[in-house]
């Protein structure tokens, strides 16, 4: 198996899958000529030429657009948002067409469409540029959402979205870009909706999806040697739909539940999930739920101030002493 | 709104009650937490608490009456509140258990009539006497038959978590009732010939006798026993004890020849773990701590209060435990903790010249040691007759967790830690 970076996986997986089906091309800002904004889209204008890697002007709203229209005709997009900040703008064609059309056609107009970028905060970009969108997205029936935190992950995950014929969100992650891991060569497909265990363990588990697998998979690391505490690491990967026994049986093991996500708390990825652990696995628990999440302001821009509002590893330790009952 | 006051499980064991004596009248103010009436459970007698405020109104149950567990037994009403008359609630009395005695040709029970109750709704009593435990806590102690009441909650704001249970003794062994059906108790209420005439007299089951019968019957039976027995030299010990007692002068307890047992026997079962166990239907639970029962008579039975980790514990400490422990069993008024959760049992007859009897095990303890009495006898020491003070003990041991090696080799060193109680400070 190969070790790839998590930006050639993603380009891994764009290339098998143009190379698969000539309907696939890719649409963005700077994805042609410069080759990505974070270098996702290296190697393919040469390799497909400009008619499948189109370069758009600074216009997210119209390319989206341009691509939910090319799915209506039968052509499978994958679009390019330079970051999901800039995606904000794209949102009336993403939710009140994407997302609408295969329901208002009653059935007759699949919508086989990707909108990929990074989401959520990278290094002091400050309250615009720093946020993350997953509970926005998850939100709307129509939408599927995938959030991959490793580089095989990411290629197994956008070659399922860009087959799946429904609208398929794909975030990504600045900070994951550089990531590296071992990636099964050719044909990895990863099932939208299937749940991961990163790390398996006895005492508590850590709900997490994305940048957040990384810190639980350290706060798991730090409680096994400073404590003895043994934490299951669940990766999410899929956010619409959620893997519901997957996260309900690792509970049912654990009997204790830390939910860690990058955004905000109110009304996040981490409340569906609570509510899923409540209701399911209701007589499993031990303790109460508890969740890790950006804290409830706009990203600061100070370096410090930045560090401390992100979950990290030192805060999901202590909710997990927390539930574990340990202070 | 009025609450209910339920005849709580005040033991683990506990299916009914008596009413030995109310503390407030109907009528009286109370406040929760308040001792409403005294209740004698098959183990001990334990307050009934009121778990609302208000005025206590109804009192359906009769000094002397026995009432199953869960009946209302009075209401507290709201200051002022009407409570007005409904169905009697109380089953009626049965007179197993009203402690009075029947003679062959007198009945002196007679049974109080039941008192009207109108139930409060079921919600208000439920706040009233909620216990705080988690989702799983709940429902393990479902599945296990633990009264989540009986367990005390290490979780914030005492709940009861998942740890608690998995500490507690699972149900059957949150009983004590041990070592002796065999044993004659010295205060046991067996009825005086009184010259009335009759040709006898019927004494009815007092709640302890009953639970006494139910466990035993449930141990000897269905527990493969067996049983070793060994003769000990008691000189050096008797020397030991005499030496300690000389230097403990008059700080109060003496040490006994039962704390050096007991003290013996923890230690060997530390050098034996296969003996510290309980058998539990799917598995065998090996203990890592050593909890010693200590037989204790007391008017119309017995009951084992527990010594915890004796391993750990001094002689000095062993016996002052021991003795306050068995003063409290006398006046019935152990809680229930303190007669539960022993992982090996020790009950004593050298007092009343027993030289040697078998114990019955108190499942789902696996050994039991019966002491006999300490005798001077002619025995052969290096080739020469000698007179040496001497004490049998008897082992019963629960053939599915220790075999007869296994038992045997635990006797051997608690005979040489008595025969040399020395080696207990290696």
């Amino acid at each position: 198996m190969a070790t790839l970076t998590y930006r050639d996986a993603l380009n891994q997986a764009l290339r098998e899958e143009m190379q698969r089906d000539p309907n696939v091309f890719l649409m963005g800002e700077e994805v042609g000529v410069y080759q990505g904004a974070y270098k996702v889209s290296r190697g393919l204008l040469e390799e497909f030429g400009p008619t499948r890697i189109v370069d758009t002007p600074i216009a997210e709203l119209g390319f989206a657009g341009i691509g939910v229209g090319a799915a209506m005709a039968g052509l499978r997009p994958v679009i390019e948002f330079m970051t999901w900040n800039f995606a904000v703008l794209a949102l009336d064609q993403i939710v009140n067409s994407a997302a609408k059309i295969l329901y208002e056609s009653g059935g007759q107009i699949p919508m086989p469409i990707v909108f990929r970028g990074p989401n959520g905060a990278a290094l002091q970009l400050a309250a615009q540029h720093s946020q993350a969108w997953d509970s926005w997205l998850s939100h709307i029936p129509g939408l599927k959402v995938v959030a991959p935190a490793t580089p095989a992950d990411a290629k197994g995950l956008l070659k399922s979205a860009i087959r799946d014929n429904n609208p398929v969100i794909v975030l990504e992650g600045e900070m994951l870009y550089n990531l590296k891991g071992e990636v099964p060569e050719g044909e990895h497909v990863v099932p939208i909706g299937r749940a991961d265990v990163k790390r398996p363990g006895r005492d508590v588990t850590f709900v997490c999806h994305s940048k957040t697998v990384a810190v639980a998979l350290k706060a798991a690391e730090q409680l096994a040697e400073r404590e003895g505490v043994s934490a299951e690491v669940l990766d999410l990967r899929s956010l619409r739909p959620l893997d519901e026994e997957a996260i309900v049986g690792s509970v049912a093991r654990t009997n204790r539940a830390v939910v860690i996500e990058e955004g905000w708390p109110h009304a996040g990825i981490g409340a569906q999930v609570v509510d899923i652990i409540q209701r399911e696995a209701f007589d499993q628990l031990d303790a109460p739920v508890l969740r890790v999440t950006q804290a409830d302001v706009p990203m600061p821009y100070n370096k410090q101030l930045e560090r401390l509002a992100k979950p990290s590893p030192d805060r999901v330790v202590a909710a997990a002493r927390r539930v574990l009952y340990l202070d | 709104m009025a609450t209910n006051v339920y005849m709580e499980a005040l033991s683990p064991t506990m299916e009914e009650g008596r009413v030995v004596k109310w503390h407030k009248r109907d009528g009286d103010p109370v406040k929760t937490g308040e001792t409403l009436a005294e209740v004698e459970t098959d183990k001990a007698v334990m307050d009934l608490v009121a778990r609302a405020d208000g005025v206590l109104r109804q009192v359906a149950a009769a000094e002397g009456q026995t009432v199953a567990v869960g009946s209302v037994v009075a209401v507290i009403a709201a200051p002022g509140e009407a409570v007005g008359a409904g169905p009697a609630t109380v089953p009626p009395t049965t007179t197993s258990g009203s402690g009075k005695r029947e003679t062959g040709n007198v009945a002196t029970v007679t049974a109080p009539a039941p008192v009207a109750v109108v139930p409060a709704p079921a919600a208000a009593a439920a706040d009233a006497t909620r216990v705080k435990a988690s989702p799983l806590a709940r429902r393990m102690a479902k599945e296990a038959g633990v009264d989540l009441k009986l367990v005390a909650g290490s979780g914030p704001g005492g709940r009861v978590i998942k740890k608690d249970l998995e500490r507690a003794p699972s149900q059957g062994t949150l009983v004590a009732s041990p070592a002796g059906a065999a044993v004659p108790s010295p205060v046991s209420r067996v009825p005086f010939p009184e010259r009335s005439g009759a040709p006898y007299e019927d004494v009815p089951l007092t709640q302890i006798r009953k639970t006494i019968a139910k466990r035993l019957a449930a141990s000897l039976g269905p527990i493969p026993h067996f049983f070793l027995t060994t003769e000990v030299d008691m000189e050096r010990a008797s020397e030991a004890r005499d030496a300690l007692n000389k230097q403990l002068g008059d700080q109060g307890a003496k040490v006994s020849f039962n704390d050096i047992i007991i003290k013996a026997t923890a230690h060997a079962l530390t050098k034996h773990p296969a003996c510290n166990a309980w058998f539990q239907d799917d598995h065998i639970r090996y203990w890592h701590e050593v909890h010693i029962g200590v037989a204790v008579a007391v008017e119309d039975g017995l009951i084992t209060p527990v010594i915890r980790n004796a391993e750990l514990k001094s002689l000095a400490d062993i016996g002052r435990e021991a003795k306050e422990l068995a003063e409290r069993a006398r006046n019935r008024r152990l809680q229930p903790n303190e007669y539960t959760g022993a992982t090996f049992s020790v009950s004593n007859l050298g007092m009343f010249d027993i030289d040697q009897f078998t114990a019955v095990i108190n499942p789902p303890e696996a050994g039991i040691i019966a002491v006999g009495s300490i005798v001077q006898k002619a025995v052969v020491v290096d080739g020469q007759p000698a007179v040496r003070r001497r004490m049998r003990i008897t082992m019963s041991c629960d053939h599915r967790v220790i075999d007869g090696a296994t038992g045997a080799a635990f006797l051997r060193t608690l005979k040489q830690m008595l025969e040399n109680p020395l080696a207990m400070l290696l």
